[in-house]
């Protein structure tokens, strides 16, 4: 069955080689599109989520808090409190007559039930309309039991997914900087990795086999001291830069604190990472250890990447995830293992991404942002495309035609940043793309 | 200062761990459950996206859903322009037979009337051959995703059934059971020789074959021909005691159908309605039958007689390990009441049976059907996973049934957990358990048995080769 695309959104979808013009991006979806993108508060809740010693209240109607509960696997070294799903449950009545008392009560039974070291309290879209004062309840609960209450404003309607970031960032900002303990010197903090399968230790591994001190990691095994004390860091490497570049600017806005972008996916990136901490420090010794560090984990890992790569040679994949930055990434990750990337989109990317990734892709390569199962399907048909790279939404898209599949979302299991990702992801390639089971199905 | 933990749900004004959903996913469910039609949820994106990914989750399955798109412009000047947009472009994009609207906390809140928009939608396109355009007022902040699912199947028939000269087919409203029920269910109604509308009818659009080419509509569901046809069906079947109709009360603006599709269609259609539970276990299943029979003057075939045989006999073989063992059952009321009148016929305590459902009518109703058997067991609406969860220590159960929710209680009890209805996230082939008719009972059966085995297997150092 034939469709049209939507009038609107071609402005949105180019093909590499085809086009001096930009890809258009940061816009609201289209009414009726099927957008693979959700709202304003999931792109709050799932920035602050790993925070694993902070209650998360979601101030709404149940299915906010429901779809949300343990969402992502963001794993914690310790506490676990964020793995639970707290909501008010408005219902009719306080639709009427407000939801203020009732959230009061919530606030006040959880903290005093799970004694956590924050608060952060979601509005949503309900909460944004029924005007209750989210701001005045958290200050006085604050006061009352000497933790910090943090509102986070995200009624689902207010923007995009990615408006929601921001909104996430905005509260993170009212933690920085009310600490203030002593830290080692080569002091960094990790932005925008959400330890996902354990990614944050490997990279923890890797930093402390450095020389570099880690201070808070936001928001991945985040914990409230940590954050509260983020400022005194000499350097925020952020990685997801999507969501948490607007924290980095502000904290080096108010604070001084400089930030790096840096991918920790593929081994070109990754080791990338590791030099631009060591340059940054200006110290030789940091240096020699990165290069000993990168130059051991090729060792070990190249020969097999080898291996499959001669087995994957002449593969095609599409990539959809939620930003841009990782999709750059995961393009020089697929080409390292011989793999080549036909069809390349996100739901929320940057349009300095997008340019980079035109530039990046082989010609005739479509790149899309904010697309929809129609276009995805229509895409990876036309483009020949062996393997799709996304999330849950995508997955039955790429099943249903006979596509292999890889999990790059919150839900997967296996760890796929750092060195030892890189190798869970060639193989994860492998095993989807050379499958029996495809000759039943193409 | 310590403060002492508080105990029980009734002293916390939160919920933590729902063990529910929203309506608007209930409604999504039954509008994929009608052929050719795409649902919108009126309403911001993440509604649709939400309900998207739990859709999919468990069904493995393409589950599009578009969204109206709320922006805060829409919120302070209405939705009027989204919606008609939205229409404009799922048309555009799906050619659909069908359009199921559900609203949305926030668009019920501002106050869209949505059968207004509509009417003017349907007046300004009256030149143009439009999809048929079905709503159901599915406000999320009101009732569960049950109330959703049955609401919106009212609404379908309300909206399509026609007043005709009565006809010699029948109705049947499965409620929220999984595709694989579906198929079996209309094994049976096949086997009776029925001419017969079900609805909704999933089984294929939420679990389809592999595919050469992408349809935009996965095939199947109850055609709207169909829907129509049932104003003028000689009987109508539902499953459920508890349907939409244990919050009814509870709602401040008495503004939506409290009716059942089968009620509905008694009163308006003069189509006489039969409401029995879900037929799980053999009591359920033997009414169910008994029923089928009545209607169509036939006797049962013998492939049935031999399930529920066999059925039986398993039962015989199986009771030892099940004697005396204490249950937590919780999830959609009506499942529940199933599973519970089912456990009572294998000998299976529960010690808890809980429902997410915002009504008071569980506990009510089970004392009446079970003759008193449940009165002194903790029978509770308005429940969490953490009140279960809290609650579960001292009730020493020995095994959890429902969703795949309740895991995270049961790997903290280190007990077996049998996944039943919706969701199940952490398993393969939730689209095709079963539960209902001999069959759907003789897996739900063999499944706890084995569940209660293999835990004693694996506990015991011994290592048993024979169970």
């Amino acid at each position: 069955m034939m469709s049209e695309f939507l009038t609107g959104r071609e402005k949105q979808i180019v093909r590499s080689g085809t086009t001096s013009e930009a890809i258009l991006c940061a816009k609201p979806s289209l009414a009726g599109s099927v957008s693979q993108r959700a709202c304003v508060f999931c792109g709050s809740r799932v920035v602050l989520y790993p925070i694993s010693d902070a209650l998360h209240l979601i101030h709404g109607p149940i299915g906010c808090a429901v779809y949300t509960w343990d969402i992502r696997g963001a794993l914690s070294s310790g506490p676990e409190l964020h793995r639970n799903s707290f909501s008010t449950d408005l219902q009719e009545k306080d639709v009427v007559f407000g939801g203020e008392k009732k959230l009061y009560a919530s606030l006040i039974e959880l903290i005093d039930r799970y004694k956590p070291k924050a608060a952060f309290v979601y509005s949503t879209c309900l909460v944004g309309v029924i005007g209750d004062d989210l701001e005045a309840v958290c200050k006085k609960v604050g006061l009352e039991k000497s933790i910090p209450v943090i509102p986070v404003q995200a009624p689902g309607f207010n923007g995009t997914k990615k408006d929601g970031y921001k909104v996430a960032c905005e509260a993170l900002a009212t933690l920085v900087g009310t600490s203030d303990r002593e830290i080692p010197k080569f002091s960094i903090n990790i932005l925008g990795d959400f330890n996902i399968a354990g990614e944050l230790w490997l990279l923890l591994d890797y930093y402390r086999r450095m020389g570099i001190h880690v201070n808070a990691t936001i928001t991945g095994d985040g914990r409230v001291d940590a954050i509260r004390n983020a400022h005194k860091a000499s350097l925020n490497v952020v990685q997801c830069s999507g969501s948490m570049m607007y924290l980095a600017k502000l904290m080096q806005e108010k604070y001084g604190v400089p930030f790096m972008r840096v991918s920790y996916f593929g081994l070109e990136d990754m080791s990338e990472a590791l030099y631009g901490v060591a340059k940054f420090f200006k110290d030789k010794d940091l240096m020699i250890k990165a290069s000993e560090i990168v130059k051991e984990e090729f060792l070990r890992i190249m020969p097999v990447i080898k291996e499959y790569k001669e087995k994957l040679q002449g593969k095609k994949a599409a990539i959809y995830v939620g930003g841009s930055f990782k999709a750059i990434s995961l393009i020089k990750a697929l080409r390292l293992i011989g793999v080549q990337t036909v069809v390349v989109g996100s739901q929320t990317g940057t349009s300095e991404d997008y340019e980079l990734i035109q530039q990046l892709c082989d010609e005739g390569t479509i790149i899309v942002d904010d697309s929809n199962p129609i276009e995805l399907s229509t895409f990876v048909k036309e483009k020949k495309a062996d393997i799709f790279i996304g999330g849950v939404k995508e997955r039955p898209i790429a099943y249903k035609l006979g596509l292999g599949f890889c999990d790059h979302n919150h839900e997967r299991k296996e760890a796929l940043a750092g060195y030892e990702g890189m190798l869970n992801f060639a193989k994860e390639i492998y095993a989807t793309a050379m499958s029996p089971v495809w000759q039943f199905t193409r | 200062m310590d403060i002492a933990v508080k105990e029980g749900p009734e002293s916390f004004s939160s919920l933590r761990n729902a063990c529910k959903l929203c309506s608007p996913l209930g409604a999504s469910v039954v509008f994929k459950g009608i052929e050719g039609c795409i649902p919108m949820i009126h309403g911001s994106q993440g509604c649709a996206t939400y309900i998207r990914r739990y859709l999919i989750s468990h069904y493995k399955e393409p589950v599009d859903i578009a969204s109206s798109n709320f922006s805060e412009e829409t919120t302070i000047f209405g939705g009027h322009k989204n919606f008609n947009n939205g229409l404009d472009n799922i048309i555009k994009q799906y050619h659909p037979g069908v359009i199921g609207i559900s609203s949305a906390c926030l668009s019920e809140t501002i106050g869209e009337d949505i059968n207004m928009l509509i009417k003017e939608y349907e007046a300004s396109n009256k030149d143009t051959d439009l999809p048929v355009l079905i709503h159901a007022s599915t406000p999320g902040y009101q009732g569960t995703h049950i109330d959703g699912f049955h609401d919106t199947v009212t609404a379908s028939v309300a909206v399509l059934a026609e007043e005709n000269q009565s006809g010699t087919h029948i109705n049947i409203f499965p409620g929220f059971v999984s595709p694989e029920d579906i198929r079996h269910l209309k094994d049976i109604l096949d086997s009776f020789g029925f001419d017969y509308v079900l609805f909704p009818d999933y089984s294929d659009s939420l679990d389809n074959p592999n595919w050469s080419e992408y349809h935009l509509i996965p095939p199947g569901g109850t055609p709207v021909a169909d829907l129509r046809r049932t104003g003028s069906a000689s009987a109508s079947i539902e499953f459920g005691y508890v349907l939409n109709e244990g919050t009814t009360n509870s709602r401040i603006k008495k503004n939506k159908q409290s009716f059942t599709a089968a009620k509905w269609l008694e009163k308006n259609r003069n189509v006489s309605a039969n409401r029995l539970g879900l037929p799980i276990g053999i009591r359920e299943t033997d009414r169910f039958f008994e029923l089928l029979k009545k209607l169509s003057g036939k006797e049962t075939d013998r492939k049935y007689t031999m399930e529920r045989g066999r059925l039986i006999d398993s039962y015989v073989d199986g009771h030892k390990y099940l004697f005396g063992k204490r249950a937590i059952v919780y999830g959609d009321e009506d499942l529940v009441i199933g599973t519970v009148l089912f456990l009572l016929e294998i000998g299976i305590e529960p010690v808890l049976i809980a429902s997410g459902g915002v009504g008071e009518s569980l506990k009510p109703i089970l004392d009446r059907l079970t003759e008193g058997k449940t009165k002194d067991i903790p029978v509770m609406n308005n429940m969490d996973f953490e009140s279960i969860n809290e609650k579960s220590d001292a009730l020493k159960p020995d095994i959890l049934i429902g969703s795949s929710k309740g895991y995270y209680v049961a790997r903290r009890l280190g007990i077996p957990i049998v996944r039943t209805g919706f969701p199940v996230h952490d398993r393969f082939g939730a689209q095709r358990l079963q539960h209902v008719g001999y069959k759907g009972t003789q897996q739900l059966f063999d499944r706890i048995v084995n569940a209660l085995i293999e835990h004693k297997q694996e506990d015991s150092a011994v290592g048993y080769k024979y169970m």
